[in-house]
């Protein structure tokens, strides 16, 4: 087991694996049995201000070893101080996003073999403070989401048992929201945007499509009160739409896009009665 | 979470803490795939007469059946209370909620939004909660022990990971939601995270544990992970299949097919494994296979999308184009905190709902659906008991003797213990263990040698902690955790050994017969110092006098 400690940040070069393992063809893995590669984890504490460095480890890889297993298994086999945040190891849980290899991912959803890299390298997500190793505080991200009244308000009574009564809504009308729902609260795209970066009072990328999924959803009529709350200096208009909250969501979220609907909202708001969605009905129905 | 919001509507005043070891909203409901089962289509022929009874035959009769009772009547109110709070649930066309087919029901009447039901109902319960400004969130306080004081609760006591601080919390009613325990077993469903923390918090306060020997092999677990494919995918038309291709659940349950239960498919699965007619995995492991290529790619990108990604993944393996190898896998307890019909528990101001209680809904096998559908359910109620039981009540007064204890249990006896053995070899030995001898079929050599090694790994010198960290140190909680883990691993076995009969999921080879004379009772475990002290409890039946179990 190696175990050392390598000064420097994101300065390392990666060398790839032999051409044969590198692609898909995951028999060759398999053949030549287990293989090893270095993973290489950035270890610190908010609490001793001690400056951060790597730990090295040497890993037994299969054609199957996701990231996360890499660093399960130096945990239990070489330092059991590693810090990380995982639970459902099936990209569902939202616990394991960090920086694989320069890249904001979750571990349990990176398989090593496809990095098409032998060693491995971990980082805390940046835009989070770091507590401990690879786990980042999200209390300020929760707050943003938090902030958006991310939840269906509408003047409708409360089901009761006498009177049980259901929204009818098509397929089509799901449709308008449903992508953005499949946010895990990962905030892997909070941690690639730029804006969030230079402004944390930017609601960022997720709070804001969620902002988006809740107004497109015709359960729902708060979207007014919603569109207040992102209409200020440190709010929706920040965006410069960079695009990688898109870029790297586990999930298939569009966020940047949730952003330009929700922007297109707000305007058509303050120019006509009428929303830009009841404008694109129009539109339909000519169709 | 949905017990909080319960709390929170029957009460303003209330002040509602949830504490978890985890963020609140990445608790292992997330990964629940196929369906909440409700009966919404009466004037297409359901009844809850139906569901009442496909819940107790399902359970092999041993559900409390005033208990399915009340799990059925509840069940629509909810799924209109979740459909009300922005459930995306799947429709159909004219804008209705639809429902699937699932195994044991005789009415498709698992209500889906598509193949992540339990995400979405976890996303909707934590983004309604926001609303409620007396909800407070703890994420990442681990709670050790229950304080109590002349039978009634009192509090508990909890590590902030954060920073490491020990934090007594005082309340005068609780409820424990901490779901199954699955990781007991190596080749499980369940989270990293779904130990038996909170099952073993009731055991040692001394609250009974019931029906544990009833652990449920879902039939449908990819290799090598243990990642579950939802039942959903037969309910869709999936087909088993084994090394010649055949379906072969014609020979075992020649009218439900792949729809049987989900015991009586994974004894099926290993009968077929056992006779020869199995695949081998690359892994060596033996399986069989799941096939739904049949079904065409528009059907899996609609309605399988989840399953068709997690395929991909984590086996390498695309479902609309190949079948996928499976095997039974560890995927539910139907045991947990003894409690009545309201969630109550035997201690005074203390409610357990979810898979970490056991009232008794699902007897020794539950039918799939049915686990959210008991989380909803039981959630709103013990919510508004615990709620009601709260109102104008003083801060209970803790006994310090307690706390003093547990800090000694914790800190002096594992956190400062010392030792030579590797703590996460003994887990994995031990839930190699229950993999190999408590599987789904039992006996009892195989069981009394399993009780042999986990008596041993017991008493071997693995109680300490490398890092001395106090800040988020894992390392920690993971050694607690292996503490919880033995003495409810001990409970599992301990109980299938009694039950010498076969019911439900629990099949022993030994006694293949189910023995109403004898085992028509829940089993009950208390602490005690050397092993548990068992006893046994009885059923309650309102209509169903118990048949032979056909499908």
């Amino acid at each position: 087991m190696v175990y050392e400690s390598c000064k420097g940040y994101g300065s390392e070069t990666w060398i790839p694996l032999n051409k044969k393992t590198a692609g898909n063809d995951h028999q060759t893995v398999h053949d030549e049995g287990k293989q090893n590669v270095l993973l290489r984890v950035l270890r610190g504490d908010m609490f001793k201000k001690t400056k951060r460095s790597f730990s090295t480890f040497s890993v037994p890889v299969r054609r199957w070893t996701t990231v996360l297993d890499a660093l399960i298994y130096a945990k239990e086999h070489s330092d059991s101080s590693i810090a990380i945040r995982f639970s459902c190891r099936m990209a569902s849980c939202g616990s394991c996003g960090m920086i694989i290899n320069g890249i904001p991912r979750l571990a349990c959803y990176t398989k090593i073999s496809e990095l098409g890299y032998d060693t491995v390298t971990c980082e805390p997500l940046p835009n989070f403070p770091v507590i401990r190793d690879l786990v980042t505080d999200f209390q300020q991200f929760f707050n943003h989401h938090r902030h958006m009244e991310p939840y269906i308000e509408n003047q409708y009574p409360v089901p009761r048992e006498e009177a049980l009564s259901e929204f009818k809504q098509t397929p089509r009308d799901i449709d308008n929201y449903l992508q953005f729902s499949y946010c895990i609260k990962c905030g892997l795209c909070y941690s690639a945007c730029p804006t969030v970066a230079t402004d944390t009072k930017f609601p960022g990328p997720q709070a804001l499509s969620q902002a988006y999924r809740y107004s497109a959803d015709n359960r729902d009529d708060a979207e007014k009160k919603r569109l207040d709350i992102v209409d200020n200096r440190h709010g929706i208009w920040r965006c410069h739409f960079a695009g990688s909250c898109s870029a790297v969501c586990p999930k298939g979220v569009d966020p940047a896009l949730g952003i330009q609907l929700l922007r297109s909202h707000l305007m058509s708001i303050s120019k006509t009665p009428k929303t830009l969605a009841d404008l694109r009905k129009i539109d339909d129905d000519k169709d | 979470m949905r017990a909080a919001i319960a709390a929170a509507e029957t009460s303003r005043l209330a002040t509602i803490a949830v504490l978890s070891k985890v963020q609140v909203m990445r608790s292992h409901s997330v990964s629940a795939e196929g369906g909440t089962a409700a009966v919404l289509f009466r004037e297409e022929g359901d009844n809850e007469e139906s569901h009442i009874y496909d819940t107790v035959k399902g359970s092999d009769f041993l559900a409390d059946q005033d208990v399915a009772e009340r799990l059925v009547k509840m069940m629509p109110l909810e799924i209109y209370q979740l459909d009300h709070w922005g459930m995306p649930w799947s429709r159909r066309s004219d804008g209705r909620i639809d429902q699937r087919k699932f195994g044991g029901y005789s009415f498709p009447r698992a209500t889906y939004a598509q193949d992540k039901v339990g995400f979405y109902e976890m996303q909707t319960l934590y983004d309604t909660s926001l609303k409620y400004e007396n909800i407070e969130f703890y994420n990442e306080w681990f709670c050790t022990s229950i304080l109590h004081n002349s039978n009634r609760f009192a509090g508990v006591t909890a590590i902030e990971m954060k920073s490491g601080q020990f934090v007594i919390f005082k309340a005068p009613s609780g409820i424990i939601c901490t779901g199954g325990a699955g990781r007991i077993y190596s080749f499980s469903t369940y989270a990293y995270s779904s130990t038996p923390d909170g099952l073993d918090m009731a055991y040692r306060a001394g609250l009974g544990i019931k029906d544990m020997e009833f652990v449920q092999f879902h039939p449908t677990g990819i290799l090598p992970s243990g990642i579950l494919i939802t039942e959903g995918a037969r309910g869709e038309g999936g087909y088993l299949i084994n090394k010649s291709g055949e379906r072969f659940m014609k020979k075992y349950a020649p009218e439900k097919l792949e729809l049987a239960p989900r015991d009586v498919v994974s004894r099926s699965m290993i009968r077929e494994i056992q006779e020869g007619r199995g695949m081998k995995h690359e892994t060596g492991a033996d399986c069989l296979a799941l096939d739904l290529t049949h079904l065409g790619e528009e059907a899996i990108k609609e309605r399988l999308a989840g399953i068709r990604e997690i395929g991909i993944k984590f086996s390498g393996v695309d479902i609309i184009r190949e079948s996928i190898q499976i095997r039974p896998v560890c995927h539910y307890m139907m045991g947990g905190i003894h409690t009545n019909i309201d969630g109550s528990t035997e201690m005074s101001g203390l409610w357990a709902a979810g898979e970490a209680s056991c009232n008794s809904t699902h007897g020794s096998n539950r039918l799939g659906a049915n686990s959210t559908s008991e989380c909803l359910v039981w959630g709103r109620i013990t919510g508004e008991l615990a709620a009601r039981h709260a109102a104008n009540k003083e801060r209970p007064s803790i006994i310090g003797e307690q706390v003093s204890q547990e800090e000694k249990r914790i800190y002096d006896g594992i956190f400062r213990g010392s030792g030579e053995v590797n703590p996460y070899d003994i887990r994995k030995t031990l839930t190699d263990t229950m993999d190999d001898k408590a599987y789904v079929f039992r006996d009892e050599a195989g069981l009394s040698e399993g009780l042999k090694r986990l008596k041993n790994l017991k008493g071997m010198a693995w109680k300490h902690v490398d890092d001395q960290a106090k800040e988020y140190n894992t390392n920690f909680c993971n050694v607690m955790e292996i503490d919880s883990m033995l003495r409810i691993a001990e409970i599992v076995l301990t109980g299938a050994l009694n039950r010498r009969e076969s019911r439900g999921a629990h099949a022993r080879t030994d006694y293949p017969g189910r023995d109403d004379v004898n085992f028509l009772k829940h089993s009950l475990a208390y602490y005690s110092d050397s092993e548990p002290c068992m006893k046994w409890h009885p059923v309650t039946f309102t209509r169903y006098a118990p048949v032979e179990r056909k499908y």
